[in-house]
């Protein structure tokens, strides 16, 4: 895959004023290669950014670089950045064939050629088989394939999806982020807009989160997902155990910290001076849990009583009532091996350096 | 829907006895015109004559008018303007307006007096009492109901799929002959095809602007005013006929007909 650190796409105080939907000053380079993952909760104004880039709304203010040339206010035919609706958009009117040929015609492709190309996308997306039908007689994962296909005909140079997996089944989930892979591999750059964290962990190379219009965190999934920024991130990006606390004292010479959670729990935690209070985050599979209190390196120790324990992906997760509610990650073995039922007295252990503060 | 079978049955009553009322006068005409009457008729120069020019004059109209027509419901259906609810008015104006004050209206457009008139009578194409003419005063009546129905049928393509086919870089033209217009082709052609058959039927505006030559509302009127009921109906069931002929055809033609906004002319 062609990754270098050119911005093929820069993004410059961007805002966009559409009917409901605001954006506020975005800022964000997309560099070639990129596979990026626009999150956000609905009315984020995700989808009005992506129209907003394509050309399709015109921004109020900032400016937008495609390969260093600015294109803010250029023509949408003449952009080359190409966009997936969440409702695909594809032209009822016409076969499937047509619709994957539709952007070859405006490319002045012989026919010859537009039929090569048309069946070598088809491949890509794995829809060969579907050429001759209608948009109307297609499926939710079939249709996003044509549309995937007919997009990718006109070559853009950036590739924009709102919500590819929005509508679709688990099954069809799980075979379509397959194909969004696999055209990631072929080079292109995409961005992708989502409300899902995990669409975004398992699909992006980075990550961009939008609260309310405004930008608020990009960089890296592990970036953005083990250090959140701020409440919104760590709540979207899935974290359970998050906090408000009060910081009382300060042990500045090892920049150890007591946060108290509830006036009544107190978590220790390695962090800067200088704030009274925040939030604490403690990341569930840096908890351990024990029958005992055990020696180790863990600053902190708290007792509780299992409240609930469930079936979570190939583990169980357990919540803990420790003043608190923990929510703590166990393998299933230990959770047989320990009889972690509900009701259980346990002891959840984790290091001050696993706890993130976060300023309120 | 109602259930109750009272209800039902003086709806089914009411809706029979509005059928009739279309249908009964119609049936009549045609089965008071005997056999002989309709060869008679059919082989009379006159008649054929009158309704070929109708037929024509209509079409004419369509073709030009039309073709004006369609990039203005384009626009009313897409574009949000100041006066637009205006403009929506001014298209229904010839809808609401007696046909024969819309005769005279256009008389004074089109008349030798005017710069217009002389500059067709120039072109060899006078209006007044020409075909010219026909085709202005068919048009001018009839041209709302394509404008209504293409706007409505813009209306329903969704502008998405326009904003869809620019992204994949074609041009607002291949926008427009591409998506626009061949997705709302059924309204477009219902339209077209009511433009016509209102042109068709049209005698107050026509019978102003050109007595001669005779469109066929025009003879049957004329048949009727010198000679009577009895030598008007041949005509008349004739003209109706071969209309409706015409008019079922277009109908299948251009597939199930949209609900349209004008009921009556």
């Amino acid at each position: 895959m062609e990754r270098n650190e050119y911005p093929v796409l820069q993004i410059h105080d961007l805002s966009v004023r559409f009917r409901a939907f605001a954006l506020e000053d975005i800022s964000l380079d997309v560099f070639r290669g990129d596979y990026l993952a626009l999150l956000g909760v609905s009315g984020a104004g995700k989808t009005v950014l992506l129209e907003a880039l394509a050309g399709l709304v015109r921004p109020a203010k900032g400016r937008i670089l495609l390969n260093g040339s600015e294109i803010t206010r250029d023509k949408v035919q003449s952009r080359g950045i190409g966009l997936v609706y969440q409702d695909l958009s594809l032209f009822p009117h016409l076969s499937v064939w047509k619709n994957i040929a539709y952007p070859l015609k405006n490319k002045g492709l012989s026919s010859k050629q537009s039929k090569s190309r048309v069946e070598e996308l088809a491949g890509q997306v794995e829809i060969r088989h579907l050429l001759d039908r209608y948009p109307g007689t297609l499926s939710g994962g079939e249709a996003q394939r044509v549309a995937l296909a007919r997009t990718l005909a006109s070559d853009p140079q950036v590739l924009l999806l709102d919500e590819p997996l929005s509508n679709l089944d688990v099954k069809l989930k799980g075979e379509l982020r397959g194909v969004l892979r696999k055209i990631h591999r072929s080079g292109k750059t995409m961005i992708h807009v989502t409300h899902d964290f995990m669409e975004a962990a398992t699909l992006a190379t980075k990550v961009a989160v939008v609260e309310n219009g405004r930008l608020v965190q990009h960089g890296t999934p592990e970036e953005v997902f083990r250090h959140p920024r701020n409440e919104f991130v760590a709540r979207f990006s899935g974290i359970k155990n998050l906090f408000p606390c009060k910081v009382v004292s300060y042990a500045s010479d090892e920049g150890l910290h007591e946060a108290i959670i509830n006036d009544h729990v107190s978590i220790r935690y390695l962090g800067k001076d200088g704030h009274k209070s925040g939030y604490v985050m403690i990341p569930q599979e840096d908890i351990v849990v024990s029958e005992k209190p055990i020696e180790s390196s863990a600053t902190n120790r708290l007792e509780g009583v299992i409240r609930e324990a469930y079936l979570s992906g190939s583990g169980m997760e357990l919540v803990v009532e420790s003043g608190v509610p923990f929510v703590v990650a166990v393998s299933r073995q230990s959770h047989e091996n320990m009889k972690l039922q509900p009701g259980k007295r346990v002891w959840l252990n984790f290091k001050a350096a696993a706890v993130r503060f976060m300023d309120s | 829907m109602l259930n109750n079978w009272k209800v039902s049955l003086v709806f089914l009553f009411v809706s029979g006895l509005v059928l009739l009322f279309i249908v009964a006068p119609l049936a009549g005409m045609f089965l008071q015109t005997t056999g002989a009457q309709y060869a008679a008729t059919v082989s009379d120069e006159e008649v054929m004559r009158s309704i070929r020019l109708t037929l024509v004059s209509s079409l004419v109209g369509v073709i030009i008018f039309g073709i004006l027509a369609i990039p203005l419901a384009y626009v009313l259906a897409r574009r949000k303007f100041p006066g637009k609810g205006l403009v929506n008015g001014l298209v229904d104006l010839p809808v609401v307006i007696p046909h024969s004050a819309a005769g005279i209206a256009l008389l004074g457009v089109i008349s030798r007096n005017t710069w217009i008139g002389q500059a067709g009578e120039a072109a060899g194409i006078p209006f007044v009492g020409g075909m010219a003419g026909i085709v202005v005063a068919m048009a001018f009546v009839s041209i709302p109901y394509l404008i209504n129905a293409a706007r409505d049928g813009f209306e329903a393509v969704p502008e998405k799929l326009e904003k869809a086919a620019l992204n994949l870089g074609a041009s607002p033209w291949r926008v427009f002959f591409t998506i626009s217009l061949p997705l709302a082709k059924r309204h477009v052609l219902t339209g077209l095809t009511m433009m016509w058959a209102r042109g068709l039927s049209e005698f107050g505006a026509v019978v102003i602007i050109a007595y001669h030559p005779m469109v066929t509302p025009v003879l049957i009127w004329e048949r009727f005013a010198s000679f009577g009921l009895a030598y008007a109906r041949p005509a008349a069931a004739v003209f109706v006929i071969i209309c409706l002929v015409v008019f079922v055809l277009m109908r299948l033609l251009s597939g199930k007909p949209p609900a349209s906004r004008h009921t009556e002319g």
